[in-house]
């Protein structure tokens, strides 16, 4: 239930944004996050933006893997999660 | 992260050598299902269990929320909405996909929202909608009744179903029936409450935890993270899904469910009641609390026998130990919640294979 989907701010009009995912077009709630801005990817659940995905930190996720390789000390595919 | 990304994490995950048996739990219920779906959890090291929490709303709702709202819809004018996950979930005598056949005015919608517009709509008629899930679902539920207010729709009102997350994990660490050595938290539930609520479990129990995203990367991600803290004895909450998960959560969002909500008690299938676990209305919104509006007496409820919902939701088993699983029990046949709900865990074990 808590499944929440990606999707794409297209236009912001009040306390409503029109969102698109896959060529669908929705409208959806921003109360919550209501600084979403054309161009911003958000997630929606239950038919209100929850959340802005931040590009930056999805970076964030790949360093964290650069970091966990580098003190594997391999490529990765061997070893202990503490990296001896 | 591009497939080649994935498959090296992937390898990574499958070849890590753990020095002990570990059992780490997952805290929600699209978890559960993600796990299964996107095969990671067939890439767990030997020696790694995952365990199933109590992250499933509709199976942690007990028996006589489903009895009460079947009960409120025999009360004429009453058309009852609800999240689709909701109707064919067995009741103590029936459930709202069966009562339905029987004149049951029902409508299944996406968002709280298409309930108020519902009601909007029907003026003759009492648009009642059951307001279940967690902290992730509980805000848009909240804005649905200031919607209501500020809009002065009289005919619109919600059961509170509703449970928040972090009490029952404690209720789980203090029974001390399952051993646990750390969790995955869930990912949407934290965009809205942050990483604070989840400190006690690190600090107070000695658990480390990792908040998840959902996609195969995110899950090994988290997982290798669990495993890290876990070896090197690093009790603490960490963000593994940054992108859409903010250390301080999502503040309006709170703000919102809490001028509509205050936390009560709780009733929870198989962990029972767990104080501050559940979202009551406030005073001020008490005219859209059906509970309130519809004052029915519903029979009282009872189990389905054989069915082991309550210890699954406790960790205490996997769904394949209980004897109706596959059997008496299937997504078409459903004994108990967790097999109706797409994101239970016997209906995850069914579809995916046990592994
Ligand atoms: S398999 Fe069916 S009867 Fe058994 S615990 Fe799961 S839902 Fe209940």
């Amino acid at each position: 239930m808590c499944l929440a989907v990606p999707m794409t701010i297209k236009r912001v009009e009040g306390n409503r944004a029109l969102a698109e995912a896959y060529g669908v077009e929705r409208f959806v709630n921003i109360v919550m996050m209501p600084e979403v801005s054309v161009g911003d990817r958000v997630i929606i659940h239950a038919g209100f933006v929850i959340e802005r995905l931040d590009p930056e930190s999805a970076r964030e996720m790949e360093a964290a893997w650069d970091e966990y390789h580098r003190a594997l000390g391999d490529d990765g595919t061997t070893g202990r999660p503490d990296g001896e | 992260m591009d497939d080649d990304g994935i498959k090296s994490q992937a390898g990574a995950l499958r070849s890590l050598r753990l020095e002990r048996e570990l059992r780490i739990m997952e805290v929600c219920g699209t978890h559960t299902t993600e796990f299964f779906r996107t095969g990671v959890r067939g890439l767990f090291p030997e020696k790694l269990s995952l365990i199933d929490g109590p992250g499933c709303p509709v199976c942690v709702t007990p028996n006589d929320y489903l009895d009460r709202a079947i009960e409120i819809s025999h009360v004429h004018g009453v058309i009852v909405a609800t999240f689709g996950d909701m109707v064919k979930v067995p009741s103590s005598y029936s459930s709202l996909g069966r009562e339905r056949a029987g004149g049951l005015s029902l409508e299944v919608v996406y968002s709280p929202l298409d309930a108020l517009e519902l009601a909007a709509a029907r003026p003759e008629n009492q648009v009642v909608f059951l307001s279940v899930g967690f902290e992730t679902t509980a805000p848009t539920e909240a804005a649905t009744v200031l919607a209501a207010a500020e809009r002065g729709i009289k005919n619109f009102s919600i059961l509170c179903g509703n449970k928040l997350t972090p009490p029952a994990v404690k209720a789980l660490l203090d029974s001390g029936e399952t051993a646990i050595d750390g969790f995955i938290l869930p990912g949407h539930v934290s965009a809205i409450t942050g990483l604070d609520p989840w400190r006690f479990a690190a600090e107070d129990y000695g658990k480390p935890c990792v908040v998840a995203g959902f996609e195969a990367g995110d899950l090994i991600l988290g997982v290798v993270t669990l495993l890290r803290m876990i070896d090197e004895g690093r009790n603490a909450v960490k963000n593994a899904y940054r992108r859409a998960v903010r250390d301080d959560g999502n503040v309006r969002a709170r703000e919102i469910m809490y001028r509509v909500f205050e936390a009560c008690e709780a009733n929870w299938r198989g962990l029972g009641i767990i104080p501050g676990s559940g979202l009551a209305l406030r005073e001020e919104y008490f005219e859209f609390d059906a509970e309130k509006r519809f004052p029915v007496t519903p029979p009282p409820a009872r189990e389905h026998a054989g069915c082991r919902c309550g210890e699954l939701l406790r960790g205490l088993i996997a769904p394949t130990d209980c004897g109706l699983f596959g059997k008496a029990c299937t997504p078409e046949n459903a004994v108990g919640p967790c097999m109706v709900s797409s994101e239970g865990p016997c209906s995850a074990y069914y579809l995916y294979g046990g592994l």
